[in-house]
């Protein structure tokens, strides 16, 4: 599974902390990156139903309060597996990165 | 946003479904976020290019998960999955295989440029429907004709070549300068011939096929201008064909201009040519034909003795594959398609059978979320990868059997390659399978996916209902009527092959070895130097062990079928323009027991006989028959070419035409008694030889034995005369085994068929089964009830199917030589083996019919 997709890690990354809803994963992801990735609802939709069908992701039957909730909306939550996966990718980036720092290719870490 | 909706139907349903409404609610957010024209126009784009990319990835994603569901499923089900894919590929490998050839001989344009507006021409006399042409009758219709764009001639012709190696016997044609030009093609090296290389007199030029040029000159590049000496004349070569051009026959390895003298154009009886134009554009080939006809009706008036009754006939030259040919493939494409529908049917029913079988697994993926479109999906998924797998196995069939099937190509089709699964074949075994796949595969799903949900979690559910149960029926019903078809169309192909088979060619040709040494012109213009040579083999190779006689033939039977002349008998009155045709052969003394030929009257042509002496003549027994009206004809006179003779002998018929032609009267002239340069297409070339030892063991004698009396004479055509004669029902057997198997692998399917409806019936009757027995029905009862309903399908297929198997035996009355289309012995047989695969099919079901123990099948319920 491992190296995931970087739009898989990201939506790992944006439900990490709590249970989203869709566009609240496009918009989480979007802050995270200033900007520069925005998914568009296809890739979001198609990258949830496949993480759902590999276990990273469950839809959640808790809704928020009824004031926030908007009954159309599905919200996502991370698996334990899902964390797994999440951060054996994590590690994985990050010797990546020691690797290119080594041979000077990455700003040292400040 | 209903545009958007709209746009969102890309996706399959099943994701729409789930995520639509989220999508839908997103896309109206940045609607709303969207300023201004610009912006909208940004935002549509953008959605568009989206949608499209993801619907894609989707639809592929679902395939992979179908795919690998599949691959479970069918790796599970291994009997059903083997089954089925066996069945596509017999169907697809037969259709594809029967496809590449009738392709290749019938369906392809020839290898020439706009190759439609190519027309052979023929005389056309009473009797015979095509006969070559005379130089004069050529000469006068080219000048008369104002159909066609340019008009040539051709004949073929084998010369001897003489070179460093062993001397060979090359095969080649003599053209008109206008022949190659009228075909449209242009050399590969050099040029074409020119009238200047027709004139008489004119230096020999030469143009060599690519084989040729190759093999026997290594593809020099400095072959043109190379002298070359063929039957002792040289020749020049002046260019190389392309490699793909091989006319008129495959085994053509020169061209020659064709010349005529003066003397050529004064006997129009004296046919060898053969015509081929090209029609000018717009000009049919029926408005050529009538033209011709008025053409060849002036030259009758003309030449009322020679061209009375002579006739014009144009054949388009991709129409010359003769009836028999095109039969021959299309009963092939027939049966093929047969069992191609026996096939779909089978796949059908296995399909329906499999799904039947699966509701409850189907009820509960739908009980659990899955909708109708994903569950039609996933089972389409799976019949489509059943008929791919088979139609790969199918063609893999079809690369295997085609080569096999090369002798279906007749020799004179003037296309390079033998057939061979190409791209063309490829395509049409793809669509084949598809369609397959589609049609019988799908079908039978959609019926099922429908209420798939609904009842079939419900304990004991039946599965089936009369309209289902119905189609299946039907399915099978027309299995049994299509193998029915086949099992009498291969049943009286055998019959017919046997007949011929029985067919006495007579002569014996048992132990006979034949092989050619055509004797080159001028250095054999001399009867007394052919003779010579004649004594001197003959001499050496009767004397070799084992050999019990040999002689010399002007053409064998069955390889030389014409040979045609007109006899003047004494006393007997010629009748006008309907000449006595015979058949002439010379040969040396011997012949006649050499070919195990009984001589009735008389005696053999023999070393007295010789020139200079009182002519002598051979008959055979139907010469004496036609002509001799009970009394002895030894004795009597009559004329053929161009001599009054004496008949010395008479001997028995022997089929020269082969075993499925009659063959005229047979006269045989001893070699002797030809003046010199006299009839030297006559000169006996073929030697016969009669021996006990093994060809292997007597061919290199034979060959050092020619090498002595001519060092550079070549040896050609070695066959054994049993060979010759089996050529004859070559492509008829392997007709008849290809028709055979194919209505082996119906009668099968057929019976898989039959036994696949009944077993279904019987597991679904279970347990009605069960209560009867427990109500007290017999063994006896049971056994009827399953057997009624088998030997009802097959009955209901048997019935029909006799019927239209007699309607294709009628139309293929021309392949069944000497036998009935309503034959007896073939319907009875099949008859009889639609009984024996009724009770083959009906067997398992009935045994599992009759073992059902009541109280189980009670308790089940």
């Amino acid at each position: 599974m491992i190296p995931l997709p970087p739009a898989t890690f990201h939506i790992l990354v944006a439900v990490a902390d709590e249970d989203r809803h869709g566009y609240a994963i496009i918009q989480d992801i979007a802050a995270r990156t200033g900007g520069e990735l925005k998914l568009s609802a296809g890739t979001l939709y198609r990258s949830i139903q496949r993480m759902q069908e590999q276990g990273l992701l469950v839809e959640t039957r808790e809704r928020p309060a009824p004031e926030f909730d908007d009954e159309r909306r599905r919200y996502y939550r991370i698996t334990p597996f899902g964390t797994a996966v999440a951060r054996a990718e994590a590690r994985r980036l990050s010797q990546l990165v020691k690797m290119a720092r080594a041979r000077g290719l990455a700003p040292e870490r400040s | 946003m209903r545009a958007y909706r709209a746009l969102l139907h890309l996706y399959p349903a099943s994701f729409r479904r789930e995520y639509g409404e989220e999508m839908c609610a997103i896309f109206a957010r940045d609607r709303r976020g969207a300023r201004g024209p610009l912006d909208r126009v940004m935002l549509w784009g953008g959605a568009i290019r989206e949608v499209l990319g993801n619907a894609v990835l989707v639809h592929g994603d679902i395939l992979r998960q179908d795919l690998r569901y599949t691959a479970r499923t069918l790796f599970r089900a291994r009997g059903f999955t083997l089954t089925a894919v066996a069945v596509v590929a017999l169907g697809v490998g037969a259709n594809t295989a029967a496809f590449s050839i009738t392709d290749f001989v019938l369906l392809r344009p020839l290898p020439f440029p706009q190759a439609d507006r190519l027309v052979k021409l023929w005389e056309s006399e009473r009797g015979y429907s095509r006969t070559e042409l005379s130089p004069a009758n050529y000469r006068d219709w080219k000048a008369a004709t104002q159909s066609f764009d340019r008009l040539g001639a051709y004949t073929l012709t084998s010369l001897n070549l003489v070179g460093p190696d062993e001397p060979q016997r090359l095969q080649g044609a003599d053209v008109t300068s206008d022949l190659l030009p009228t075909l449209g093609v242009q050399p590969a090296l050099g040029r074409l011939f020119t009238a200047a290389d027709e004139r008489e007199g004119a230096p020999g030029t030469l143009l060599l096929s690519d084989r040729f040029w190759k093999h026997g000159f290594g593809g020099s590049d400095s072959i043109l201008g190379r002298r070359v000496l063929l039957d002792d004349e040289p020749f020049v070569v002046i260019g190389v064909m392309a490699p793909d051009f091989q006319f008129p026959t495959r085994t053509v390895e020169f061209w020659r201009p064709l010349r005529f003298s003066a003397d050529d154009y004064l006997d129009r009886s004296n046919t060898y040519l053969y015509g081929l134009g090209r029609l000018k554009p717009g000009v049919t080939l029926s408005a050529a034909q009538e033209e011709m006809t008025l053409v060849a009706a002036q030259l009758a008036q003309q030449h009322p003795n020679d061209n009375e009754n002579i006739g014009a006939t144009l054949i388009a030259l991709g129409d010359e594959v003769s009836r028999q040919s095109r039969l021959l493939l299309l009963t092939l494409t027939g049966a093929a398609l047969c069992v191609l529908l026996i096939a779909c049917a089978n796949l059908a029913n296995l399909l329906l059978a499999r799904a039947l079988g699966r509701r409850r697994e189907l009820a509960v993926r739908a009980a659990i979320g899955a909708g109708r479109e994903r569950l039609v999906r996933q089972l389409a998924t799976e019949s489509l990868t059943v008929s791919l797998l088979g139609g790969a196995c199918g063609i893999l069939l079809a690369v295997t059997v085609v080569p096999l099937l090369a002798t279906l190509v007749p020799q004179t089709l003037p296309v390079a390659h033998g057939p061979s699964v190409d791209l063309r074949v490829l395509v049409f075994a793809g669509l084949l399978t598809v369609a397959t796949g589609l049609a019988f595969g799908l079908v039978p799903v959609l019926r099922l996916g429908g209420d798939a949900s609904r009842g079939g979690l419900r304990e004991g559910a039946r599965a089936g209902g009369g309209r289902k149960e119905r189609l299946r029926s039907a399915l099978v019903v027309g299995e049994v009527i299509a193998s029915v078809v086949l099992l009498v169309a291969s049943a009286l192909l055998m019959r017919a092959l046997w007949t011929v088979q029985a067919r006495d060619p007579g002569f014996k040709a048992e132990g006979v070895i034949t092989l050619r040494t055509a004797l080159p012109l001028p250095k054999y213009d001399a009867t007394a130097r052919r003779q010579a040579f004649y004594r001197a083999v003959l001499a050496d190779v009767r004397a070799l062990p084992g050999v019990s006689n040999a002689a010399y033939i002007s053409g064998l039977p069955m390889v030389m079928r014409g040979g045609i002349w007109a006899v003047t008998l004494d006393g007997v009155a010629e009748k006008k323009g309907n000449p006595q045709k015979v058949g002439l052969r010379f040969v040396t003394p011997g012949f006649f027991a050499s070919l195990g030929i009984p001589v009735h009257a008389g005696r053999d042509v023999s070393e007295s006989d010789k020139t200079g002496g009182e002519a002598v003549a051979v008959v055979s027994e139907s010469f004496s028959k036609r002509y001799g009206t009970g009394q002895n004809l030894i004795g009597k006179r009559f004329t053929i070419a161009f001599a009054r003779r004496v008949i010395v002998g008479v001997v028995g018929d022997i089929r020269v035409r082969g075993l499925e032609s009659d063959s005229e009267p047979q006269v045989y002239l001893p070699s002797t008694q030809v003046p010199d340069g006299w009839l030297t297409p006559y000169a006996p070339k073929d030697l016969v030889v009669r021996s006990s030892a093994p060809a292997g063991q007597l061919l290199p004698s034979l060959r050092a034995i020619i090498r002595r009396a001519d060092p550079n004479q070549p040896i050609s055509d070695v066959r054994a005369l049993t060979g010759i004669v089996e050529m004859e029902t070559a492509s008829r057997a392997v007709q008849m085994r290809v028709v055979g198997a194919f209505a082996a692998i119906a009668f099968l399917l057929a019976a898989i068929g039959i036994h696949g409806v009944l077993s279904f019936a019987v597991s679904q009757r279970t347990s009605e089964i069960g209560v009867r027995v427990a109500l007290g029905a017999q063994r006896r009862d049971i056994l009827a009830m399953v057997l009624r309903q088998g030997v009802l399908l097959a009955a209901a297929g048997v019935i029909p199917g006799i019927g239209l198997a007699y309607l294709v035996a009628r139309s293929m009355g021309a392949l069944l030589v000497g036998v009935k289309p309503n034959d007896t012995t073939a319907f009875a047989a099949t008859a009889a083996l639609s009984v024996v695969m009724t009770l083959a099919g009906c067997l398992m079901p009935t045994l599992r019919a009759l073992r059902i123990d009541p109280v189980r099948a009670i308790r089940a319920e």
